[in-house]
């Protein structure tokens, strides 16, 4: 019995045993749940979501898990969905059973993290399955060529929220709660400044970044001591907004929403919203896999990427605060912004320590490079990204 | 609105309102783990029932529409988790700390599951009382708006400091922790007192969850808790047993948790993370300062943490 070749076999043998037992169990549970086949004959095709927190958050996974609903119901179509998967190797585990137990033949990772090195890692095992990634890491050349990834930009709509807001506010003050001082976060606290100081080139926006993609405590802290200090719009870029509004609400200040729409928690306060509208996204690119392109033959393009224009946001419905006025305003800059006459990053720009980042004269359409690697705030934000 | 702001004088004000609001979880926590301990057992599964305690408020005040009855079911759930713990770890040769690992993981996970439904309804919140009217400022007015559940903590712990010094409850529980072997001479039920005291430090526990979800920040996530049940249980050492000294650590760690959001509202933005730290980083002084090899810790309930023969 004391044999090690046993030892290591039994040891492989439990470890498979474990893994199918808590597949089970997490399929019986809820967290993951497979809507039926769709197609009587021929195997259908298998589509799988995984999300970094839960389904119903008010926040960054209800809109994905939303537009992943979109699909129910599309002939031929069968999708597996995942909640709550942490961004470490159990996402890897995740998608494995994806593939190897439900037979996914694509799979949406809609978190950040997830890229590097779980989606890479797992692209290399499985170079027939098509890897789609929700954020911008993706490189030419450098990433397999299974690997897809897409995002929207949302900094067009938090544009139009701070036209919104610096309508609404009377401090001048507004408040942005973010999260961590990434490139996609900092694109939004400008965008939003940018757009409010087309209202008024005084206001200002203080930024609290809180570290975390998730923390209630401090994520209301930041909401208290943003009322306290006059601040009364309040927006915020974190995974679930659901803290930050209510906070606003219970505080007698302005809300302007996030990822989804939070209207119903602020029913007094809340302005509008940026919100993610994935639907027409995922349907796009289920119907160009149903009519036979993929990533490595070319027929899907690697980079997908849009903002009104493309249907990829919507704004949540104005709020009773908002002004006929406000409202025109925004209207208006959302359908230049779908129009391409307006370009948000168009020079002189400054950062919030005097430098030009973006030269006179010079336009940064959405696509531009620079943009995903901002690493700057701009004037009149108020904050830092070190 | 708010009419103007506040300047420098939010820090200060941002610390205490955030001790007013954010310490009764800790101050729960801490008091029941004091209780428990007290007893000559640890229970690192606070941090579960913290949560299952903020779950079951949630889901109880959302179905009913009454947070009262949602803080009683939090401890009822508490007590139910404190059980399992309370059995467990006294069974022969089994390590309390280990079966407290185990509780964590299994009380955080019951209420994630049992939970997901209640993440995106808002339920009733427990109803606020208000110390501020005297002042004409809006920051002050909010800042002073507390918890019915922070108060009953405030009240709670002196009545156990006085239970353990003076009654003879609170003597049955300290011989047991102290010299369990006195204790059986006694004729008393090691077992059975561990078990009262487990399962009521479990209840205050799921009361401090019901402060979370009821009251500040008011809502039901999974990341609710952010380790403020283990935080808790480290604090009663630091409070050296003292249910009265738990009371004024928790003040300190729930302003703590205020001083990085209130410093960069201010402008102050360099070292956030550090700042933002600052209640991870005082538990882990508070363990570097209170644990010598050279003494044991005074006020350390003699037999705790040593396993059953």
């Amino acid at each position: 019995m004391r044999n090690p070749t046993f030892q290591v076999t039994r040891r492989q043998a439990i470890r498979g045993l474990l893994a199918t037992g808590a597949f089970g169990l997490s399929l019986k549970l809820g967290a993951c749940s497979g809507s039926p086949s769709a197609s009587g004959g021929g195997s259908p095709l298998v589509a799988g979501f995984i999300y970094v927190g839960p389904k119903d958050d008010y926040g960054y996974n209800q809109a994905h898990a939303e537009g992943r609903a979109s699909l129910d119901g599309i002939e031929g179509l069968k999708t597996v969905e995942e909640a709550s998967v942490p961004e470490t190797n159990a996402v890897q585990e995740t998608m494995r059973s994806m593939i190897d137990i439900d037979g996914a033949s694509a799979i949406f990772a809609t978190s950040f993290g997830y890229f590097d090195p779980h989606v890479l890692a797992m692209a290399k095992e499985f170079p027939e399955v098509q890897f789609f990634h929700c954020g911008g890491l993706y490189q030419e050349g450098v990433h397999p060529e299974n690997v897809g990834s897409y995002f929207g930009y949302i900094d067009e709509a938090q544009y139009v929220a701070g036209i919104v807001a610096a309508h609404a506010s009377s401090s001048k003050r507004l408040g942005f709660i973010a999260a961590k001082p990434i490139p996609q976060v900092l694109r939004n606290v400008n965008s939003f400044t940018l757009g409010a100081r087309t209202v008024d080139p005084t206001i200002t926006t203080q930024v609290i970044f809180t570290g975390d993609w998730a923390d209630p405590v401090r994520e209301a802290e930041a909401a208290n001591s943003m009322a306290d200090q006059g601040i009364d719009v309040l927006t915020c870029h974190v995974d679930s907004p659901k803290v930050v509004i209510e906070t606003a609400e219970r505080r007698g200040i302005f809300s302007s929403g996030y990822h989804a729409n939070q209207a119903e928690l602020a029913p007094k306060g809340y302005l509008t919203g940026a919100e993610w509208d994935w639907s027409n996204v995922y349907k796009n690119y289920i119907a160009q896999m149903q009519a036979g392109k993929t990533l490595m033959n070319g027929g899907i393009p690697h980079l997908v990427r849009g903002g009104f224009k493309e249907g990829f946001l919507k704004l949540s419905p104005y709020g009773p605060a908002v002004t006929a006025e406000a409202q025109q305003a925004a209207d208006a800059a959302k359908t230049q912004l779908a129009s391409g006459e307006l370009v948000i990053y168009k020079g002189e720009i400054k950062d919030n320590i005097g430098k030009t980042v973006i030269a006179g004269g010079k336009e940064l359409g959405q696509t531009a490079v620079e943009l995903e690697q901002m690493n700057w705030l701009a004037e009149g934000v108020q904050g830092s990204v070190g | 609105m708010a009419s103007e702001a506040l300047g420098w004088w939010g820090i200060p004000l941002a610390i205490i309102a955030g001790t007013l609001r954010g310490s009764a979880p800790f101050l729960f926590v801490s008091l029941g783990e004091c209780l428990t301990e007290k007893s000559g057992k640890i229970n690192l599964g606070l941090e579960g029932t913290l949560l299952m305690g903020a779950m079951s408020a949630y889901a109880v005040s959302y179905l009913t529409g009454s947070p009262w009855l949602g803080v009683i079911v939090a401890g009822v759930a508490g007590m139910f988790l404190g059980c399992i713990h309370g059995w467990l770890s006294q069974q022969p040769r089994v390590n309390d700390v280990a079966v407290g690992i185990a509780m964590i993981i299994f009380g955080s996970g019951l209420a994630f599951f049992l939970g997901k439904p209640f993440i995106q309804p808002s339920a009733p919140q427990l109803p606020v009382i208000s110390l501020g009217a005297w002042s004409q400022m809006p920051q002050v007015q909010s800042a002073l708006q507390i918890s019915p559940l922070f108060l009953a903590g405030v009240a709670i712990a002196p009545l156990m400091q006085w239970f353990f010094r003076s009654s003879r409850w609170g003597l049955l529980v300290r011989a047991v922790g102290d010299s369990p072997d006195a204790a059986r001479a006694m004729g008393i039920s090691i077992f059975k007192v561990r078990m009262a005291s487990i399962v009521a430090g479990s209840f205050l526990a799921g009361i401090g969850g019901a402060s979370l979800s009821l009251f500040y920040p008011g809502s039901w996530s999974e990341r609710i808790s952010s380790g403020q049940g283990l935080m808790a249980v480290a604090l009663v050492i630091f409070a050296r047993w003292n249910p009265v000294q738990c009371l004024y650590a928790s003040l300190l760690f729930g302003g703590a948790q205020a001083i990085g959001p209130a410093l960069q509202s201010v402008g102050i933005d360099s070292y956030y993370y550090l700042f933002n730290a600052s209640p991870y980083i005082l538990t882990l002084i508070i363990m570097i300062v209170t644990c010598s090899p050279k003494r044991t810790l005074t006020g350390a309930p003699g037999a705790l943490g040593q396993a059953q023969e």
